[in-house]
């Protein structure tokens, strides 16, 4: 029953090992190996960058359908930084639109049986979500100096209640790359282990004879739910990671709220 | 039954942890290392460490490095190429689609100041054709009256000394019939009584006229 286990899609095999450091032995050291997890970045990125620089390669004025689709990629994302976080955001768009782009993009290649999902891995997400709250912090406290400590300080607050918002909102802050991490990587895992364990019960059911081939059916058909509800997941957790890196992002623009 | 319900939720922690007291009290007459070892196994056996391989860290190396060069890569490929590209076309229609509404724009002022001037030129050739008009149905107007009253001063010198003359005429005349009835009575008192002087029947005349 190796085939249904739902687990064994998220396993990370390497393609190419290579290890730094250790004494030889196996799990010693770090291991950098080109796996298949770096395999499908490398296939995101360079879908991402062929698309967008092949499309847009022949500058037409007026696009055909391929040219098209970036410019309204394009356009989808710089109304949503504008929108979001002003035209001072737009320091941010590449960011926004390589976080966005890579996401989506991970996440649709996961839907294709036997491939992996990069994003199901929470050092991935977390990473990314790291990436922008450092961007944060660090843009923060570059272009506004102290006065990004008053992202802390919500204004017309009496000062007496200072005392209980301010942590709350220093917890809160602290917690978004978390809760963006998490967010990301819980969507995709338990879609994906869903997806596996009602596709697996099809298998398991049907093997046992004619009434568990009927049977099978209700697991399919729950399957094939499942598999739009899982392109759907992947696209709206896409967008979110990128809106909410954009309302981040403002935080560092305009701390003062 | 709140009580209960609490006290079998307390229960059970404290029994695993009876358990697990127990169990490690048998495991330390074992081998403590075999222990270890079929738990790991129990556990899964995909991957080396045999956890969950979402939370291996094993394997967060290769995923951060990896991670790093491909999103780096994506970074600089769309922020020095596709992006400006992208803006570029989007920045270059922008321009020419303004740039042909002002030419419509220009276009289209022409065409209005064309159709002012031909309206003017209009107006002004008719208000031009109108002083012609009038300054030609005046000067007929004139002429006329100045021709009509030459006319009319010819005429009535004409009837004047017309007049005049009928006037010079009829005093003639009237002095003419004086002498006619003179000559008259002379020659009828001359047949009838003989030859009488000329001053005395012109006295009787003068008398008889005079009556």
């Amino acid at each position: 029953m190796a085939g249904t286990d739902p687990i064994h899609q998220f396993v990370i095999q390497d393609m190419f090992p290579i290890h730094l450091g250790g004494d030889g032995t196996a799990g010693s050291g770090l291991n950098f190996s080109f796996t298949n997890s770096s395999l499908f970045m490398v296939a995101t990125v360079a879908v991402i960058s062929l698309y967008l620089i092949l499309t847009t390669s022949a500058k037409s004025v007026v696009p055909g359908r391929a040219q098209l689709v970036s410019e309204l990629l394009y356009g989808f994302v710089a109304n949503m930084v504008r929108s979001a976080a002003g035209t001072a955001g737009m320091t941010f768009f590449p960011l926004v639109f390589s976080l966005f782009t890579f996401i989506f993009v991970a996440n649709m290649f996961g839907m294709v049986p036997y491939f992996f999902t990069v994003t199901s891995h929470i050092i991935v997400t977390f990473a990314l979500s790291m990436l922008v709250f450092l961007t944060v912090v660090i843009y923060g406290f570059v272009k506004n100096g102290p006065k990004f400590l008053k992202l802390f300080v919500p204004s017309g607050v009496p000062g007496y209640i200072l005392p209980i918002v301010a942590p709350i909102e220093f917890i809160s802050f602290m917690s978004r790359p978390i809760s963006l991490s998490v967010r990301l990587f819980g969507n995709i895992l338990a879609g994906h282990i869903t997806l596996k364990v009602f596709t697996g019960f099809i298998v398991t059911m049907s093997s046992l004879g004619f009434l568990g081939i009927l049977g099978s059916a209700l697991p399919l058909i729950m399957a094939i739910a499942l598999t739009g509800l899982e392109f759907l997941v992947g696209a709206v957790q896409a967008y979110v990671f990128a809106v909410l890196t954009c309302m981040y992002l403002n935080d560092a623009i305009h701390p003062s709220h | 039954m709140v009580t209960q319900v609490y006290a079998q939720e307390a229960a059970a922690p404290a029994e695993e942890h009876v358990e697990d007291v127990a169990h490690g009290a048998t495991d330390t007459h074992a081998d403590p290392t075999a222990d270890t070892h079929a738990t790991t196994e129990a556990h899964g056996g995909e991957h080396d460490s045999g956890v969950f391989p979402p939370f291996d860290p094993a394997t967060f190396p290769s995923q951060l490095l990896w991670l790093a060069i491909t999103f780096g890569a994506l970074y600089v490929l769309m922020s020095k190429v596709a992006l400006p590209r992208i803006g570029n076309i989007l920045e270059n229609r922008k321009s020419i689609v303004d740039a042909d509404l002002a030419a419509a724009d220009a276009s289209r002022q022409k065409t209005d100041a064309a159709i002012a001037a031909y309206e003017t030129a209009l107006a002004d050739a008719r208000s031009k054709a109108q002083g012609i008009a009038n300054e030609t149905r005046e000067k007929i107007q004139s002429d006329l009256a100045s021709k009509r009253s030459a006319v009319e001063a010819d005429l009535t010198a004409k009837v004047t000394e017309a007049e005049t003359r009928i006037a010079a005429t009829k005093r003639d005349a009237l002095t003419h019939v004086d002498e006619i009835a003179t000559e008259t009575a002379q020659t009828v008192v001359g047949q009838i009584i003989g030859d009488v002087s000329t001053d005395s029947v012109r006295a009787a005349v003068a008398k008889a006229s005079k009556e």
